[in-house]
């Protein structure tokens, strides 16, 4: 075995597992260094820990919209990152005027509800206004062609968005029912708010996951990521199918939005890019195509973003390791696609060359 | 989905004018309307901001008579009328309502100027009316296209486009004319007088009528016939070329000056733009390799330069730690150098990848190069957030000096030129075909013989040495470098600009950069949307004409004029060609 | 007593559970016509596929004068002087028919970028001999005058033949031929037929073909390997093979009988 591995190796195989060598060399030797320093009490590692389970669950609702699409389609669906973001844009308009008018504070239930349920529309029409008009028409089109289109959507969605209702930030609003936090045993606090992402966020996974396991739509939808032409045959309406797909990947993102946005207050038209790319990350990670990998692969990618700048960088003696988080995510991103293109958890995405 | 039981004509009308009717919301909200009603195509006849309402109209209702192709006449042009009433009555329904719903705190667009532009100026049901008339119409009259011969539509359509250029750079054409001794006497009076006023009406009608008749003419030439230079032979043929060629070093020579300062600085950006364009033309047009972190061979350019030239090199603020502060034209060479060696080690990694995997990690290599340029991690080197300041300039012997736009001018020519001779001979070389079955099929390309690891590699580092060179003239151009200037956005960018000018295609490149590099240059309105129309444009043009506006099969059949030595007949008892093949 | 030009032994090829092509034995006789036939999903194209370097088969060991082309990629296979069609035609539709013939000669070229940007003259040389040797070929596969259509827009049978004229462009010693009359009616399955041994009688090819039609198979073939479910069920000439029951079975059997007759091949082996 070991023979025909060698056998195969070329210079570029010995090249990467060089640099793949080297990082996991300085990832170990920068953990090592700042865990002895011990600059950072449990209190903080506890408080990265819970920071980047909350960013993760983020990560990973908008990871499924991709994953399910990819599973489907065999498309990334590029613009899906501001699908994510229209959802958090038109909530703001929603709880802004809730709060103006002091619904918000009378009714948090009420608004919260309906805040979701706004941002997930929109999300969705967003998203089948995209399937409708940019991909359903390129479905036979050679790779390059539906990509291409999904890039232009994107930005084009961005700058709609920017040109509408103007470039400066919007903040969401203060709620009173999130403000504040909770302190677990000692000193381990944990804020509402992350708890409600955390929360919420695992249960729409676990709805989700029921859905696509037990329900008749959710085996349609296997049945056409299996293979499109057979489950055409068995009678399955394969473009129906698909449009739900989109629908279930955006309404999740769009939740995602109104969670980041109650996170992290000041919102723009970008804010889809980069949780966009990271997302994706994490759906490769998980293996693209495999649901609970999605799911896994955001959490496990929020966490690692946001406990790995510190750990790694800071024993090196890194300024601001903050800076570099984005650049350790697509770090993560170029490992995983070289050296396990399948994922953690594999996929079934076949490479037949003939 | 368009099969089974014909469309009612007024379905189809009613969605395609729905569909027309969006995009007309669209760009009203997107302020895209108001904002470019400040420039006049025809003066105080047509402002560009109606003038991209008339497009949309005119586009409704050709597609709905597109759609209805096979239904009598009269149905189509009527059902193209109806499709323009949609969004007009759409519009309508905005300015109604945009004061009662108080639309203006959420669309910041939705402004009374507005208003005043949609309705003609006029209130209730008189500006109902006006606008239902002119949207009916509009929308007619691109239904009426598909009904015109082909002999008239081609003049037609390129006479209109040639009239919205020229109007639309009128501004451009009178600064150059006042250059040229004369010239604006001659042709002063085909421009309305004052900044963004356009065409006059007897301008309108010179430009229109030369255009459409040169087309018209051009189409009456039969196909395939020779034209003038390959009709001559041997000597008198290399004297015309010579004679052409000297022509054009002359105008090349000249144009800086007729030009002046601000159209030579946007020549030089649009002349930037070519040189990545040429890069990323063999890497994605020639080899299919979607690389969508191009943007980082053109930073590392920028940077090398940057940091073996800068004297701006010490411990204080705004200073980098180390910089030999040598001569550009090293640096310049060194500069490209390293881009190869970075095309090289950021191709490695993605050898294995295909498509859209490729294009995210590109994307991402892209990312963090531009991040690590920021970041206080490698301040001290390369200047972080605050970048690296005064960036050495081309000198040769003391005389003369390359920091002026004009003088800027002559170097990037020549890089430009430089890059178009290398991509051309490659192109129609052995590597050039290496690289388009590369971009064909990957699996069958390998099975031919070819080496995928060199092939692609080959790719990336040429690619990445175009964008290095570019990068390294930029940062000189400038003066200093900054890393915002190297976002995503120069990547998506070049991306467009060989889409719209026809991947794989030479002189696409130079299409692609005046109309989406050059054009928001010279029109300050389109700065502000330009990212939203690389976007739109991106998808319609993958929608209707991926292959570009100048694609490059279409070189082959046009410079094709004579079959070289036929082979002998085939072998006795294989049939002709033409005898006995199925279906034809 | 001829040789062999390609001994397959014990090839074994796996997809997950499902084995493709099992314990295959192979001998292709120099300058021979021999078919490979069988029913659908036998493992036809997949043997070309580990032949030609597409897969790498999990055991066994593929020969080709000396060389074990289970260690190779697919383009140090065909520079050995192996070259393939495919069955659902794989020409570079982009590029015009003389394009692809060209691609095909890329292993007797040589030159590279540098001589192509200063034009050499040993480079325009190389070219304009290439060129010369392109519409030969052209003409030799019946396409003449075709050179500058684009391949996506040749007709059907066209398309076929440039196929074949891409894949002599690399002067192969063997010529692998998946289904080369699919989608052909009688008139031009004959031509075809011809073709096929008109290439083995003037250039010298060993042809290893796959076939569906047992028309072509019986008429131009010298021996026939049968395979069925990865297996090789039966070789012989086509006379011995048209008579041969378990054949005759896989062919029109998937009943029980089929498995006691791959039991009784599998003993006999």
């Amino acid at each position: 075995m070991l023979r025909r591995f060698l056998e195969r190796a070329t210079l570029t195989d010995v090249f990467m597992w060089f640099v793949g060598g080297s990082i996991v060399t300085l990832v170990v030797v920068g953990s090592y260094l700042t865990l002895r320093q011990g600059v950072y009490t449990s209190r903080h590692w506890f408080d990265f820990l819970v920071f980047g389970l909350a960013q993760g669950s983020v990560y990973a609702l908008i990871a499924l919209g991709y994953t399910l699409v990819y599973g489907i389609l065999r498309m990334i669906n590029f613009a899906h990152s501001e699908v994510f973001m229209s959802g958090a844009y038109i909530g703001f308009f929603v709880i802004t005027a809730m709060n103006q008018s002091g619904f918000l504070d009378d009714n948090p239930l009420v608004s919260l509800s309906a805040l979701f349920l706004v941002a997930m529309i929109t999300s969705v029409v967003i998203a089948v206004l995209l399937e409708r008009i940019a991909y359903r028409p390129l479905r036979q089109s050679p790779r390059l062609v539906p990509l291409i289109t999904a890039i232009g959507a994107s930005f084009f969605l961005q700058e709609a968005f920017r040109t509408m209702f103007g470039s400066a930030s919007k903040g969401y609003p203060d709620v009173d029912v999130l403000h504040g936090s909770w302190t677990l045993t000692g000193e381990f606090i944990i804020q509402k708010i992350q708890v409600l992402v955390i929360v919420a966020g695992a249960l729409m996974m676990f709805l989700l996951y029921l859905f696509v396991m037990r329900t008749k739509t959710g085996k349609a939808m296997r049945a056409v990521s299996e293979d499109k032409d057979v489950a055409a045959l068995m009678g399955i309406d394969v473009d129906a199918i698909i449009v739900r797909t989109f629908v279930i990947g955006a309404a999740l993102a769009g939740a995602a939005g109104v969670l980041y946005s109650l996170m992290f207050r000041q919102i723009n038209a970008y804010i889809g890019f980069i949780p966009g790319i990271k997302a994706f990350t994490a759906a490769v990670l998980g293996g693209i195509g495999n649901i609970p990998g999605a799911m896994l692969g955001g959490l496990f990618l929020g966490i690692f973003e946001s406990v790995g700048p510190i750990l790694f960088l800071d024993g090196l003696g890194v300024a601001a390791p903050y800076q570099l988080k984005d650049v350790i995510a697509f770090t993560m991103l170029v490992l995983v696609l070289i050296f396990r293109p399948t994922g953690i958890l594999g996929e079934r995405l076949a490479t037949t060359k003939a | 989905m368009d099969q089974g039981k014909p469309r009612h004509w007024l379905a189809v009308a009613l969605q395609l004018g729905a569909t027309g009717g969006l995009a007309a919301l669209l760009i009203c909200l997107v302020g895209m309307v108001e904002e470019f009603s400040k420039r006049y195509i025809i003066v105080d006849v047509l402002e560009m901001g109606q003038a991209l309402l008339l497009l949309i109209l005119i586009a409704t209702g050709y597609m709905t008579a597109r759609r209805l192709a096979d239904r009598p006449a009269r149905e189509q042009l009527l059902a193209s009328a109806v499709s323009g009433l949609v969004p007009a009555v759409m519009l309508f329904a905005l300015v109604l309502l945009i004061e009662p719903l108080n639309m203006r705190s959420i669309f910041l667009n939705a402004s009374p100027g507005l208003v005043e532009i949609l309705t003609f100026g006029q209130t209730g049901v008189a500006a109902l009316v006006l606008m239902a008339a002119a949207g009916a119409t509009q929308a007619l009259a691109g239904g009426v296209v598909p009904h015109l011969s082909s002999r008239t539509r081609a003049p037609l359509v390129k006479a209109i486009a040639w009239v919205g250029l020229t109007g639309l750079l009128a501004d451009i054409l009178r600064v150059t004319f006042t250059n040229i001794p004369g010239a604006i006497f001659v042709l002063g009076w085909m421009f309305g007088r004052g900044s963004g006023k356009g065409l006059s009406i007897p301008g309108v009608v010179v430009v229109f009528g030369l255009v459409a008749y040169a087309t018209y003419r051009r189409q009456r030439r039969p196909a395939g016939a020779p034209g003038l230079r390959s009709r001559l032979d041997g000597r008198k043929a290399r004297l015309v070329n010579l004679g052409l060629w000297t022509a054009a070093a002359v105008v090349l020579y000249l144009l800086p000056k007729l030009l002046g300062p601000y159209l030579s600085e946007v020549t030089n950006s649009v002349g930037l733009f070519v040189l990545m364009g040429l890069g990323l033309n063999i890497v994605v047009g020639f080899a299919g390799l979607l690389d969508l972190g191009y943007v980082a061979f053109y930073a590392i350019g920028a940077y090398v330069v940057a940091v073996l030239t800068s004297t701006a090199v010490g411990n204080e603020a705004g200073q980098i730690v180390w910089g030999p502060g040598m001569s550009f034209w090293l640096a310049l060479m060194i500069a490209v150098l390293m881009s190869v060696l970075a095309g090289i080690i950021l191709g490695v990694p993605v050898l294995n990848m295909r498509g859209d995997y490729l294009a995210i990690v590109t994307l991402g290599f892209g990312e963090i190069i531009r991040i690590l340029a920021g970041s206080d991690f490698l301040k001290p080197y390369i200047g972080g957030s605050q970048g690296i300041v005064q960036v050495g300039v081309g000198r040769i012997g003391g005389l003369v000096v390359f920091d002026k736009p004009q003088t800027v001018f002559y170097v990037v020519v020549a890089a430009c030129a430089a890059a178009g001779f290398i991509s051309w001979r490659l192109r129609d070389s052995r590597m050039g075909r290496t690289w388009k079955a590369l971009r064909e099929d990957e699996d069958v390309a390998q099975a031919m013989g070819i080496h995928l690891v060199s092939t692609k590699l080959l790719a990336f580092a040429t690619g990445a040495a175009f964008a290095g060179l570019s990068g390294a003239l930029f940062a000189s151009k400038i003066g200093s470098v900054y890393p915002h200037s190297f976002k995503l956005l120069v990547s998506i960018n070049v991306l467009s600009l060989i889409i719209v000018g026809g991947m794989g295609s030479l002189p696409g490149v130079f299409i692609g950069a005046l109309a989406l590099v050059g054009l928001p240059e010279l029109l300050r309105e389109f700065s502000e949307y330009r990212l939203l129309m690389y976007g739109a444009l991106l998808i319609v043009m993958m929608l209707t004409r991926p292959e570009g506006l100048r694609p490059e099969a279409t070189r082959r059949r046009e410079l094709h004029e004579s079959t070289g030595p036929e082979a002998q007949a085939p072998p006795a008892g294989m049939a002709a060609p033409g005898e006995a093949s199925a279906g034809d | 007593m001829t040789t062999s030009v390609l001994s397959a032994r014990k090839v074994t090829k796996r997809f997950g559970g499902l084995v493709a092509v099992d314990q295959l034995d192979l001998e292709i006789a120099d300058n021979a016509i021999h078919a490979v036939i069988g029913p659908n999903g036998s493992g036809k194209t997949t043997l070309f596929n580990c032949i030609t370097g597409f897969y790498r088969p999990e055991g066994g060991e593929i020969l080709f004068q000396g060389h074990h082309l289970e260690r190779f990629t697919s383009d140090r296979i065909t520079r050995l002087g192996i070259a393939r069609t495919y069955q659902n035609i794989r020409l570079f539709s982009n590029l015009t028919a003389l394009e692809n013939i060209l691609i095909g000669e890329h292993p007797h070229l040589k030159a590279g970028m540098f001589s192509a940007v200063f034009r050499l003259p040993a480079t325009v040389k190389e070219e304009e001999l290439a060129l010369v040797e392109a519409r030969r070929l052209l003409g030799y596969v019946g396409l003449t005058g075709k050179g500058d259509l684009l391949a996506k827009n040749l007709a059907y049978g066209d398309m076929r033949r440039l196929e074949i004229g891409r894949a002599l462009a690399s002067r192969p010693a063997m010529l692998l031929l998946d289904e080369p009359t699919a989608g052909m009616n009688p008139q031009e399955t004959r031509e075809m037929t011809g073709f096929i041994r008109r290439l083995r009688d003037d250039l010298g090819i060993t042809i290893l073909l796959i076939e569906h039609q047992m028309r072509v198979v019986m008429g131009i073939s010298e021996k026939v390997t049968v395979l069925d479910y990865g297996q090789k069920i039966a070789e012989g000439t086509p006379s011995e093979i048209q008579n041969n029951p378990m054949v005759i079975e896989a062919y029109l059997g998937k009943g029980s009988a089929s498995a006691v007759l791959r039991e009784a091949a599998a003993s006999a082996r």
